[in-house]
């Protein structure tokens, strides 16, 4: 028998960045018993490291700017497969989500008049992104840390779910392990709302840390729930080359939107070479019409290095492959030739993008005021995820939710930047609330102990195996291998290849093997992790596999274009009472009138 | 270009004695102290503890104690230590161990909480929204910078040497005093707790804080001194101790 400790709560939030503080906070108020499970430190999650801002179509800078225009750049940029009712929800609310966010003590930048200054971002018609230099994430996270300490949930820290548990088809609670100590914990709760991000760790180069393993994606698959639009896994245009230890951290989008531009090794402004048709009639002509947008002209258009990430990303890579790049296999961003356009250039760069100078200084030895970074893609964000119902974020589990990254639905085939940190205060909200109206319809399933004890069993088996690999070697591997076979160009015969090995995969993760003892074992750690890891892999070349066109973040080289028939359908996978892993064709929902209209007329 | 080097770092749980494990790996350019631990974990001590998140100087998670300075390991490149010599890689002293290089800085959290939150004035529009000059957001945005990585509260001589954690929250919770204190909107008095239970008093103004903070907040000078300055406005000014005598 292995021991565990019990927690009886109304609403369990697994994961604590933006989404699951905010469904925290929201269950809280209604007056639902709340347990927060925090992977790490409270407040260290990755909404921390979100730099640029929150998109609300609070319209403080530009008039002109409303939810319905918030809606269609949301549409447009997740190429129309999104769902159109969580778009259209998430544009309408996400202002009073961010005046909320202020009456919580969060401080923005400010306009000339007092009220809150908004920058622009790819993709957003108009300046869009609520922001406080370029560290709005950290902001939001400790406005909602230092808000949600008081309204009574209890926090778990550096406690981790492996599992979700199950009472005649609906939710009855989740099992894992506290990192401290390695203890067992079950959490009895009979609504339990997963906000644990997304999966860059399943990639070799990321801007995710360590705790981005898919859990919540693995978790609802396991538990039966159905995931969908998995193939979309937003590569950021820009994230660092060089020094090896620090490829992949995200630079901020905030630094086209600040005027940055992208320059190959032939000093090449390349990104005006490729403008796709959707975005043609909203792309400056010019260098001078771009400078001009980013300086708040309002009849200039935006410069092509503010088009949409996936293409970004996609035009860089094709600089890289080309021979056009920078030494360490990247392309230039440059801020500081904004000198020849201000006097105090430097200073502004200081002002505008502190976090950046710091950090180029410090990990790089770069000063960005003087001189070009070096920057290529990165995986970022994960578009899909638990499919959910747009207005409650329910799975298709009763009793199990999920907002924020690990949710799907809202940014399609590709995310705009900004979208995420509305999202999951939109979001958020939406899920602590249903989920609290659920917990106090239902009571607590039953939990049943074999099943517990088998879990428990199933965890502490790498410690009992005798001649395992290394499960850090394991995890490298499977880095390696997605990063090459199911990347950002993406052909049939490697995603084939990459289902194959993840086969072996599965196999070599069962058996690794762990030395010591519970206590704060970071191996035993990873290779818990990597059985999630595995399982997103799956689903992401599944899904990737079957979508035969190319659409926003998904881009096959033999499928280049997109394809009207593909375009009308989501992929949704679901686990099948084989075992094994099944992928599904939907057909889209059709567009309520009045929004079509909206999206025709804006075309 | 690749180098060894040796690394010393300390092993050990709560209820063991540790002790200083040597490790020797190539290291390669620009490469920072957490890359030689994740290095060092993935292929010589699997079991190795270390506490990070976001490798980028953002969240504050990997403090620890290198060559007897605290510091972020994603954030030391080993071409900033002398070259040569083994680098030792320590937990935080002030905080009880939990396992190698990770400590329980549950106190930081308990501490917070007991902190009152942030009370907003009333709204300054119809419509439920406030206007804020920008000057006033700069002025207690250092204070906002704060990453929570308490290496400001491993180094104050209060807390490290004297283990007053009991009467004296330490500069982690004097910045986000300052912070709420001088935030634009807050109407909260905090003052008799800052002397009382915060214990402002305690701090003998050394600026140890200060020379260890990743983000440069400049504690003592920002923000202890002027809760200081409030604490004796209202506590100690004998014009007004005078004045409320015969009130």
């Amino acid at each position: 028998m292995i021991g565990y400790d019990e927690w009886h709560y109304d609403v369990l939030v697994i994961g604590a960045g933006g989404a699951g503080l905010r469904a925290a906070i929201e269950a809280s108020a209604t007056g639902a018993r709340v347990g927060v499970i925090c992977k790490s430190l409270l407040g260290k999650a990755h909404t921390v490291m979100a730099e640029g801002g929150i998109a609300a179509a609070l319209s403080n800078v530009d008039e002109r700017d409303n939810w319905q225009v918030h809606f269609t750049d949301t549409m447009r940029g997740g190429q129309y497969i999104n769902n159109w009712r969580m778009a259209e929800l998430h544009a309408r609310e996400a202002p009073k989500c961010v005046h909320e966010l202020e009456s919580w003590g969060a401080l923005f930048d400010r306009t000339e008049d007092g009220r809150i200054l908004q920058r622009n971002f790819g993709g957003h018609k108009y300046p869009r992104l609520a922001h406080v230099g370029d560290r709005t994430g950290l902001e939001m996270i400790r406005t909602l840390q230092d808000h949600g300490i008081h309204m009574g949930m209890e926090v778990h820290m550096e406690c981790t779910i492996i599992s979700l548990l199950k009472d005649e088809g609906r939710i009855a609670g989740a099992f894992g392990y506290d990192r401290q100590r390695g203890g067992f914990i079950l959490f009895h709760a009979p609504a339990v709302i997963l906000a644990t991000g997304g999966v860059g760790r399943a990639y070799r180069i990321t801007s995710n840390s360590w705790e981005y393993s898919g859990d919540g994606h693995a978790l609802a698959y396991q538990a039966g729930a159905a995931l969908v639009d998995m193939e979309f896994l937003q590569f950021h245009p820009t994230g660092m080359v060089w020094p090896p230890g620090v490829q992949g951290i995200l630079v901020t989008e905030g630094v086209r939107g600040e005027g940055g531009i992208l320059l190959n090794n032939k000093n090449e402004r390349f990104m005006f070479n490729d403008i796709p048709p959707l975005y043609r009639n909203q792309t400056a002509d010019s260098p001078e019409e771009g400078w001009r947008y980013t300086q708040g002209d309002r009849d200039a258009r935006r410069p092509p290095e503010l088009l949409t990430r996936d293409h970004v990303a996609r035009c860089i890579v094709r600089e890289i492959r080309e021979g056009r790049g920078s030494p360490h296999k990247g392309v230039y961003l440059d801020i500081s030739w904004i000198r020849e356009k201000m006097p105090d250039a430097p200073g502004f760069i200081r002002r505008k993008l502190p976090g950046m100078y710091h950090q180029f200084k410090k990990l790089a030895g770069i000063d960005i005021t003087k001189e070009p970074m070096e920057v290529g893609p990165t995986t970022h964000y994960m578009m899909g995820g638990v499919m959910v119902d747009a207005d409650t974020q329910m799975s298709t589990i009763p009793g199990l939710f999920a907002a924020g990254e690990c949710a799907a639905g809202l940014h399609g085939a590709n995310r705009l930047g900004g979208n995420s940190l509305s999202d999951l205060l939109v979001f958020g909200k939406r899920a602590g609330l249903y989920a609290a109206e659920f917990a106090s319809q239902n009571k607590a399933g039953k939990t049943d102990d074999v099943n517990i004890q088998s879990l428990a069993d199933d965890a502490v088996s790498f410690f009992r195996q005798a001649d395992g690999e290394n499960p850090y070697a394991v995890m490298t591997a499977l880095q390696e291998m997605m990063q090459d076979f199911a990347g950002i160009v993406r052909t049939e015969s490697e995603l084939l290849q990459a289902k194959e090995s993840l086969i072996q995969f599965r196999q070599r993760a069962r058996k690794v093997r762990v030395e010591g003892n519970r206590e704060y074992n970071n191996a035993w750690h990873t290779a818990l992790d990597l059985q999630h890891m595995i399982i997103v892999s799956e689903a992401i070349t599944l899904a990737a596999i079957y979508r035969k066109e190319s659409r926003g973040a998904h881009f096959r080289i033999d499928y280049p274009d997109p394809d009207p028939v593909n375009g009308k359908m989501n992929q949704v996978i679901r686990k099948g009472s084989d075992g094994r892993m099944h992928v599904e064709s939907i057909p889209l929902k059709p567009v309520r009138p009045d929004l079509q209209q909206l999206i025709d007329e804006m075309k | 270009m690749i180098m060894n080097a040796e690394f010393q770092i300390w092993r050990g749980g709560k209820d063991s004695a540790g002790r200083f494990e040597s490790y020797s790996i190539e290291t390669t350019e620009g490469m920072v102290v957490l890359d030689a631990v994740h290095h060092i974990q993935s292929n010589q001590a699997p079991d190795l503890a270390v506490r990070w998140n976001c490798k980028a100087g953002k969240c504050g998670s990997c403090s620890a104690e290198i060559n007897g300075t605290p510091k972020l390991m994603c954030m030391t490149r080993l071409s900033e230590l002398p070259v040569g010599q083994p680098v030792t890689i320590a937990p935080l002293k002030a905080f009880p161990l939990i396992r190698d290089l990770v400590t329980d800085v549950s106190w930081n959290f308990r501490v917070k909480k007991k902190i009152p939150p942030f009370r907003p004035r009333k709204p300054d529009a119809p419509d439920g929204t406030w206007r804020i000059a920008q000057e006033d957001i700069d002025r207690v945005q250092e204070f906002r910078k704060c990453i929570e990585c308490f290496l400001c509260q491993d180094v104050c001589h209060v807390l490290r040497d004297h283990q007053q954690f009991e009467s004296f929250s330490g500069p982690r919770y004097m910045v986000y005093l300052a912070a709420l204190e001088m935030h634009p909107l807050d109407v909260e008095d905090r003052i008799p707790l800052i002397k009382k239970e915060n214990g402002i008093g305690l701090c003998n103004i050394t600026k140890c804080c200060t020379a260890v903070c990743p983000e440069e907040i400049r504690i003592t000078d920002n923000a202890i001194i002027p809760l200081k300055e409030r604490v004796v406005d209202r506590f100690y000014d004998p014009i007004r101790k005078l004045f409320n005598l015969f009130k």
